[in-house]
């Protein structure tokens, strides 16, 4: 059994799980935080994406052990309160989802790619959008909407980073 | 998975002695590759020894104007790096294009070189960049490195830590992905050493990832695109299957070659 102490969406906690214990098992099934969508186990599909110390990372393809010490980020965080996250809104406003399944990981991956370009001062184009979507896969939208509402959202993102400041 | 005991050793040392002691030990240092094969059950080592935290593994620093990477540097790493992208830009160019993100935060280039899947792109950077891998004992040139399909010159007790490289005159990588999963069908990088003109191609060798010679010898007198053009690459020796048989992926050698060069003049 590892023991590991992670903070989890800003709480810190401590569990004791089988070494083997993925990180989407663990947040699944030992926090019963279901946000969090398996959709191949395979490394293939995006829906497992979470933040592991700021970073995108696919759950089903990291041991829980291995994080231990990290702070872990699902979508189950993101928004304050009932004010939902700019890309959660930014989805919500553009329907860039349909059946939903797929809609967490595009969310935490969008996010991340938004940090991203941000921090390095890179122009978050449509294009640029669709080649850092190469991890995550959705059967129903065609991915336009998902497109236009992480562009939207990296709008309101650096304006309420501005707004913050 | 099956049941697994993991570890994080805080040293080399430790990290040693746990890979000496168990059943059936193996590095784990970004997992994107080893993780979804013991998912598979293709692997079921009884140990894991996690290498990400030991001092040292992890970073990018100039030495005597080499660039010495970090085994436990992950793709993102490199991809972003200030000293990357200048000494040897098309080496961060290969790194921003493993993958997909999620997978570049995560994927390490030892864990790649260490297991030299027959295609995956750092092992042709550091074939064709003379790399050179270094380990707990020893320095490996990289014309000796890697030996064959998933197999390399690592032997039981030894770790990669780092791999130095010296930066070419200019060089670039080209891959044609597979349409599904992205993985390169055809990967040939060009680089302009000290010692020469060295090509290696990967996605397409029976043997994992090779050098070519007649390519080389073309670039060496003229480092030009319509220099590849006159050179044919043999069917023979080349992987085929579902994706493509061996006598397409030569001809992609042969295109890849080209536009590997066309990227390295800018
Ligand atoms: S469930 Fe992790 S990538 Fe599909
Ligand atoms: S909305 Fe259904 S998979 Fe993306």
């Amino acid at each position: 059994m590892a023991d590991i102490t992670v903070t989890v969406n800003g709480k810190a906690m401590r569990r004791s799980v089988p070494d083997h214990t993925l990180l989407s098992e663990f947040l699944r099934e030992t926090l019963r935080l279901t946000g969090t969508h398996v959709g191949c186990d395979t490394s293939q599909c995006g829906a497992c994406v979470v933040h592991v110390d700021g970073r995108a990372v696919k759950s089903c393809t990291t041991l829980a052990a291995s994080v231990d010490g990290a702070a872990v980020t699902t979508i189950e965080g993101i928004a304050s309160g009932s004010d939902l996250h700019p890309m959660q809104a930014a989805f919500n406003d553009h329907h860039g989802l349909q059946c939903g399944f797929c809609t967490p990981g595009m969310i935490m991956s969008g996010i991340d790619m938004v940090n991203r370009y941000k921090a390095e001062g890179r122009a978050l184009t449509p294009d640029a959008i669709r080649h850092e979507l190469e991890g995550n896969i959705c059967r129903c939208t065609g991915y336009h909407n998902i497109v236009k509402a992480i562009e939207d959202a990296a709008g309101r993102m650096t304006s309420m980073a501005t707004a913050a400041e | 998975m099956y049941d697994v005991h993991y570890h994080r050793p805080a040293t080399l040392d430790d990290a040693l002695n746990l890979l000496a002691g168990a059943d059936d030990g193996k590095i784990l240092s970004g997992g994107q590759t080893l993780l979804p094969t013991m998912k598979q059950h293709l692997a079921a080592p009884t140990d894991l020894v996690d290498v990400r935290r030991i001092p040292g593994m992890r970073g990018i620093k100039v030495e005597g104007g080499h660039l010495v990477i970090g085994a436990a540097t992950t793709h993102a790493e490199v991809a972003g790096s200030a000293e990357v992208r200048q000494d040897i830009p098309s080496l961060a160019s290969l790194a921003s294009g493993i993958g997909d993100p999620a997978v570049r935060h995560m994927g390490t280039i030892g864990g790649s070189i260490a297991n030299h899947d027959p295609a995956a792109d750092y092992p042709s950077a550091v074939l064709a960049l003379n790399g050179i891998v270094v380990t707990n004992r020893r320095q490996i040139a990289a014309d000796d490195f890697f030996t064959g399909l998933f197999s390399t010159a690592l032997e039981e007790g030894e770790i990669i830590t780092a791999v130095r490289f010296a930066p070419p005159k200019r060089g670039a990588y080209a891959k044609f992905p597979n349409p599904a999963s992205r993985y390169a069908m055809v990967g040939v990088y060009v680089a302009d050493t000290a010692s020469g003109v060295r090509v290696a191609v990967t996605g397409a060798g029976e043997n994992g990832v090779f050098r070519h010679g007649a390519l080389e010898a073309a670039l060496g007198r003229s480092f030009t695109p319509a220099a590849v053009e006159g050179v044919a690459t043999p069917a023979a020796g080349l992987l085929s299957d579902i994706h493509g048989d061996a006598a397409y992926r030569a001809h992609l050698v042969g295109v890849m070659a080209k536009r590997a060069v066309a990227a390295a003049l800018g």
